[in-house]
């Protein structure tokens, strides 16, 4: 009936997939260029690349239903983004140095090259992959929802996302890490352009003002612009800032991203920027918060809507449009990077190790068709859906912050730590995850004595605490036996770490 | 020069004392609830002190 949206966003697709193509022209195709850019990228790039990474859709759904459906806490996001913006400024220098120097391509190398174990690398590879598969997932079923509604329901969500993902997939497989910086320049620019405006707008446009829009929550609901006291309180906001704040960079995809800078410095000027840039999470929460009063009843999983919903009970067609355009340029751009890493992963620190005399030209075309096949599980598996996704997710997260000691002992503590003593400690880490999340088990019902305060602590801490120790433990009962990481020992500026 | 790098303190304390001790809505300052104006005047500052640190840094000289 309406075909406008749907037409901007046609066009805004074929052009991210033209821009994608032609980010290849020139290069010289290989593993390397493939999966890190070459490590080429300038300070600029990087900076998209991983803003790129970080603004996802749950920057643009996740953080406005956040704020819908939480208010106050939703903060929480701002904050640990910032903090570990702050921590990148001595953490990412080295690990790019140990990168450059032995040339690695994947989070897992880092972990096999640092303990000398290209069997940690392969259990490093298999968490990240069950972690980093339900996070693409997430973005496909983004794709879905977004170009669903948008287009006023035109477009079933199987058919938009078996666009999104082959458009996608097309461009990764040809340009790889080249194609996903160039559309990430594009996308960073479209999606602060149009947060910034919905945030500014519809507070204006429903209550006067942003400090209205606050004066108004304030009268309807008390307290709920700030920390409950019990539920999502102070020391939930703050557990789950450490464990969320530790967990940023181990993601692999933005991980392996440090790598395609070509000098350390870079990291060092984005550490100054990058906070400034996490303000623009305010805005999609501004409209989570103006949706409030609005589109009241939206609970559960619909709390992801609410952005969507007051849009375009607001706006022309054309405006959704541009809108349901944005939000899908923030599901394929960081969806691409988590693409390639993936496949990487599976060429490297799985395949490689199987079959070690693959020689680099046949395993560069292994990742690409590893890309076409993640891609292709991804879609089938976002389309069959389930609560076993649900709870993937929920542990994806949880599983990648676990991987946090192993990285901070190898730069900090070399000599305390080895590949026995990080395996296992992961290994623990890793189970504990699982089981409190599939058993659904909370603090309370694991420390029912306990004094009411720790029943709030985000359950990531009791995994992420039993893992460091197990580590130090393991590596001391093992030190005779295994040398401790070399990647700390590789200081070309006087730095802390 | 790693004395300069105890600035970081700063925005670490910020973040997490906000919790603690702007854990409130009202007064409202900028029109933003006090919890949010002290988030966002905590991101203000980090960035400004990362930038102190980054100018000062004999690391970036080179």
């Amino acid at each position: 009936m309406n075909n406008i949206p749907l037409l901007i966003i046609a066009a805004s697709l074929a052009f991210i997939v033209y821009l994608g193509l032609r980010a290849r022209r020139g290069i010289e195709m290989n593993l390397e260029q493939w999966s890190v850019g070459g490590r080429g990228f300038s300070a600029l790039l990087v900076f998209v690349l991983m803003a790129g990474e970080i603004y996802t859709t749950f920057t643009f759904l996740g953080a406005s239903g956040f704020a819908y459906g939480f208010g106050g806490p939703a903060l929480y996001i701002v904050v640990y983004t910032v903090l570990a913006f702050v921590m990148s400024y001595w953490l990412l220098p080295p690990v790019w140095r140990f990168a450059n120097a032995h040339k690695l391509l994947t989070q897992s190398d880092y972990f096999a090259k640092a303990y000398g174990s290209t069997a940690l690398g392969t259990l490093v590879a298999v968490v990240s992959l069950v972690a980093l598969i339900p996070y693409l997932i997430l973005q496909f079923k983004g794709i879905g929802i977004i170009v669903e509604l948008t287009s006023y329901g035109g477009i079933k969500p199987a058919v938009a996302i078996w666009i999104g993902a082959g458009a996608m997939t097309l461009y990764v497989v040809c340009s790889g890490m080249h194609g996903s910086v160039n559309t990430a320049l594009l996308k960073d620019a479209v999606v602060l352009v149009v947060c910034v405006f919905l945030g500014v707008y519809l507070p204006y446009h429903y209550y006067g003002g942003l400090g209205d829009m606050f004066r108004t929550l304030e009268e309807a609901k008390p307290g709920f612009l700030a920390l409950p006291e019990t539920g999502k309180n102070a020391v939930w906001y703050l557990s789950t800032i450490l464990i969320s704040g530790l967990g940023m960079y181990l993601w692999p995809h933005t991980f392996a991203s440090v790598y395609t800078s070509k000098s350390e410095i870079s990291f060092r000027k984005n550490a100054v920027v990058m906070p400034l840039y996490a303000l623009v999470m305010l805005f999609s929460m501004f409209v989570g918060m103006a949706a409030v009063l609005q589109v009241p009843g939206l609970s559960g999983g619909q709390i992801d809507l609410a952005l969507l919903k007051l849009s375009i009970q607001t706006f022309d067609p054309w405006l959704v449009g541009v809108i349901g355009a944005a939000g899908l340029l923030t599901a394929i751009v960081p969806g691409s990077i988590m693409l390639i890493a993936s496949s990487t992963l599976f060429a490297r620190n799985i395949y490689l190790v199987a079959a070690p005399s693959t020689s680099d030209a046949n395993l560069s075309r292994i990742s690409r068709l590893a890309a076409l096949l993640i891609s292709l599980i991804a879609v089938v598996l976002t389309l069959r859906g389930g609560q076993s996704i649900v709870a993937l997710l929920i542990m994806g997260f949880s599983f990648v912050t676990q991987l946090a000691p192993a990285l901070f002992a190898s730069l900090l503590w070399g000599r305390l730590t080895n590949k026995y003593g990080v395996a296992s400690g992961l290994c623990v880490g890793v189970g504990m995850v699982a089981y409190t999340v599939l058993a659904g088990v909370t603090m309370q019902q694991m420390f029912p004595a306990a004094p009411a305060w720790v029943h709030d602590v985000n359950i990531g801490v009791i995994a992420l605490g039993l893992n460091l120790v197990t580590m130090l433990l393991v590596s001391a009962a093992t030190c005779k036996v295994a040398s401790g990481s070399i990647a700390g020992r590789l200081r070309s500026s006087p730095e802390p770490l | 020069m790693s004395r300069l790098y105890w600035l970081v303190s700063i925005p670490v304390l910020l973040a997490f004392g906000g919790a603690v001790f702007a854990n409130r809505v009202t007064p409202f300052v900028l029109g933003m609830p006090f919890f949010m104006a002290w988030v966002v005047g905590t991101v203000l500052i980090t960035s400004f002190v990362m930038w102190v640190i980054y100018l000062l840094d004999p690391a970036n000289k080179r």
